[in-house]
């Protein structure tokens, strides 16, 4: 493999509030608690997890729209997480983001040729006339006629919305995008057509993604590469089809077994994993095993030791003591029933 | 396999829907958002209302009750029959009988859709004291055990607590609890898990089809997830431009959608084992947007977008046919082989 595009190490983004009644402790949210992934370049890399897994905290991290409590954080060759001041606004220029809401991530009163010609006069890219032929040229790039350059974000639909905010992330030809749930808030028949623009423009450009989503059917299609967060953690770091073929943790495996499916139906629905409760709060996480609490095949120990993450395949790494590897094959504790 | 529909085919329908209009009254002139919507709901059974948003899914719901927004929206037609009485024109003290009551609705946003400053028991308790008249202690008891009911843990507890003081899956929950507290014949559920993780998803899904079995309450579910519809319904009906479509049995549908519109949202979506067979297929796009009102002309609702599109569906709109065994659809091409079928 060539060196990483990406590489994060060892990621902690703790938030500090204040403790509850006087004399208390102030309160540490360990949002993303000791995360390590990488991406090469051209490829593209899922990032899964409930609502306060921590997903989107290590994508604005990333994005060092996050405070870093520890770790780093590398970009090729530069080191993203040391980056202060005019540096780190000339290094925005090569990671960009797209949003999950096309309608709160564009400005009501800037016209959609502005919006995506800001980055590109903020960056100084260019003379004026080169950006105005850029502009046209992202908008034929993601699918807009040129003309919608001169109208308002409301005069466009949500699919169209998003390929406004593709374009704007474009501009500055960057090496790194950021994706956080970018089709989660379209209807279903748009979300094809942005899926596949994305990864048209990833072919095109040799865009590398980060690729944020909980919808395991869409992380299936786009990703190369997936990790599964829970609470802060990474508990497995897969490629693609081992994951897809086979995930090993016992909540990767419910994740899965959650997704309703055409044709699964309700053999499915029967067949399902059931997980109960919500996972604990990030403030003060269990000891053990951050999932023991909701896991159908926790131990006793399980409560008590935490497990490390540890490859069980190659560039397969899972976090739990139940995964046994037999003849150098990881054996799952349990299977999502085949529908 | 499938579990058998608790109601028997032919029973008695709970509530008939006949030609429903709304219309809301606009700078432009008169926007016709429903248009001639027929449909009924048996006892028992879930319906899956799908499509695109703007199709009038939600609008079909909050038309049953009278909960339009009006002025500038107005039931400009058609009948909502439920239990021999005409929902359409009947009085409003009839219509607070029963709305929350006999009928009562799942909205979308567990956040707004719950009052802030009561607690969860308050509002849970609200409608049984409105309506079954139980006094302040009882409606509490009822509000725990409807908790419990809905697997919401410690619930002598929570139900003191308010609503910002649980998560999005719990506000599900509550919101359901009210639903259910007066046993309706019918819940209406206006995709009560768009906000949620799929987990919790699983979780609300078989909660309400445990409800069901234990209450026989019948189930409208809007829905724009496929997978949803082949887990949850019965009977589907897919809507279009304030249209029905398509409906038929969850099998008809699904199995063999006629409508292109149907075979799209079916095909457009990422399938679960994509990464075990293809070689990253494109996936399949239905292209365009949905139409505004103002642009639907004569035709066909979906003509622009239609891979099959023919001259006769820019002139006249396809009428719902049935193509047999009660699935149906309105598209030209279709109408076309259930003509042929009948004059064999």
């Amino acid at each position: 493999m060539t060196a990483p595009l990406l590489a994060v190490e060892d990621l902690k983004v703790h938030f500090a509030r204040a403790g509850r009644g006087w004399g208390r402790p102030p309160e540490v949210v360990k949002a993303v608690d000791g995360v390590s992934f990488a991406v090469a370049r051209g490829r593209t890399l899922a990032v899964v997890g409930e609502s306060g897994s921590g997903k989107t905290t290590t994508a604005l991290a990333v994005m060092r729209l996050a405070p870093i409590t520890a770790g780093r954080i590398t970009l090729g060759d530069t080191d993203l997480g040391r980056l202060e001041g005019e540096a780190l606004r000339q290094a925005r220029r090569r990671l960009q983001f797209i949003f999950q809401d096309p309608f709160s991530s564009l400005n009501p009163r800037q016209r959609a040729g502005d919006a995506v010609r800001a980055p590109l006069d903020l960056m100084k890219v260019g003379t004026s006339a080169e950006r105005t032929d850029r502009v046209a040229e992202l908008f034929a790039q993601v699918g807009l006629r040129p003309e919608q350059q001169h109208l308002f974000p409301h005069q466009f639909s949500g699919g169209q919305r998003q390929r406004i905010n593709i374009a704007r992330a474009l501009a500055t030809q960057p090496e790194l995008v950021v994706c956080d749930e970018p089709v989660s808030a379209l209807d279903v028949a748009i979300r094809a057509q942005i899926l596949n623009l994305l990864a048209r423009l990833q072919r095109e450009l040799g865009l590398t993604y980060l690729f944020i989503s909980h919808d395991m059917a869409v992380v299936e299609h786009i990703c190369d590469d997936i990790v599964v967060l829970y609470l802060g953690q990474i508990v497995e770091r897969a490629p693609r089809r081992e994951f897809f073929a086979r995930p090993l943790h016992p909540y990767s495996v419910a994740l899965m077994s959650a997704v309703p499916t055409v044709h699964g139906g309700r053999a499915r629905a029967a067949a399902r994993i059931q997980l109960s409760g919500d996972p604990p709060s990030p403030i003060n996480p269990p000891a053990g095993c951050r999932f023991a609490g909701r896991c159908p095949f926790s131990e006793p120990a399980c409560a008590t030791e935490p497990p490390p993450l540890r490859e069980v395949a190659p560039g397969h790494a899972v976090r739990c003591r139940r995964i046994d590897v037999v003849d150098g094959t990881p054996r799952p504790i349990l299977q999502a029933q085949a529908v | 396999m499938n579990a058998a529909p608790a109601q028997a085919p032919d029973a008695k329908p709970l509530l008939e829907v006949q030609d429903l209009r709304v219309e809301f009254r606009t700078r432009r002139g008169a926007a016709l958002v429903l248009n001639g919507v027929d449909f009924e709901i048996r006892p028992g059974e879930t319906l899956c209302v799908v499509g695109e948003s703007g199709c009038g899914k939600s609008m079909t719901a909050l038309a049953l009750l009278r909960l339009i927004p009006s002025p500038p929206g107005r039931i400009s037609g058609g009948r909502v029959l439920f239990q021999g009485e005409d929902l359409v024109t009947a009085s409003d003290a009839t219509l607070r009988q029963v709305r929350g009551n006999r009928i009562s609705m799942i909205f979308q946003e567990p956040m707004t859709s719950l009052n802030p400053v009561f607690s969860v028991g308050e509002q849970i308790g609200e409608s049984l004291r409105l309506h079954a008249g139980l006094d302040a202690r009882q409606a509490r008891a009822r509000a725990v055990e409807m908790l419990r009911a809905v697997g919401i843990p410690a619930p002598e507890r929570r139900v003191d607590e308010y609503p910002h003081q649980l998560s999005g899956g719990m506000r599900q929950r509550v919101m359901i609890a009210m639903a259910l507290a007066c046993r309706p014949d019918i819940l209406i559920a206006d995709e009560p898990t768009t906000a949620l993780d799929v987990t919790v998803q699983a979780q609300i899904f078989d909660l309400l089809r445990e409800l069901q079995r234990d209450k026989g309450t019948a189930i409208m579910l809007i829905t724009h997830d496929m997978g949803a519809v082949a887990e949850m319904a019965d009977r589907v009906m897919v809507m279009y431009a304030g249209r029905v479509i398509e409906r038929g049995s969850a099998r008809q549908v699904l199995d063999a959608p006629q409508h292109p519109y149907t075979q799209g949202l079916i095909e457009c979506l990422p399938a679960l084992g994509s990464s075990q067979h293809d070689d990253r297929a494109e996936l399949t796009e239905i292209a365009g947007v949905v139409p505004s009102i103002w642009e639907l002309g004569q035709g066909c609702a979906f003509r622009e977008r239609c891979r099959h599109a023919l001259p006769r569906c820019a002139a006249e709109v396809p009428p719902l046919v049935d193509i047999g065994g009660g699935h149906a659809a309105a598209c030209w091409l279709r109408a076309g082989d259930a003509a042929a079928e009948q004059a064999r």
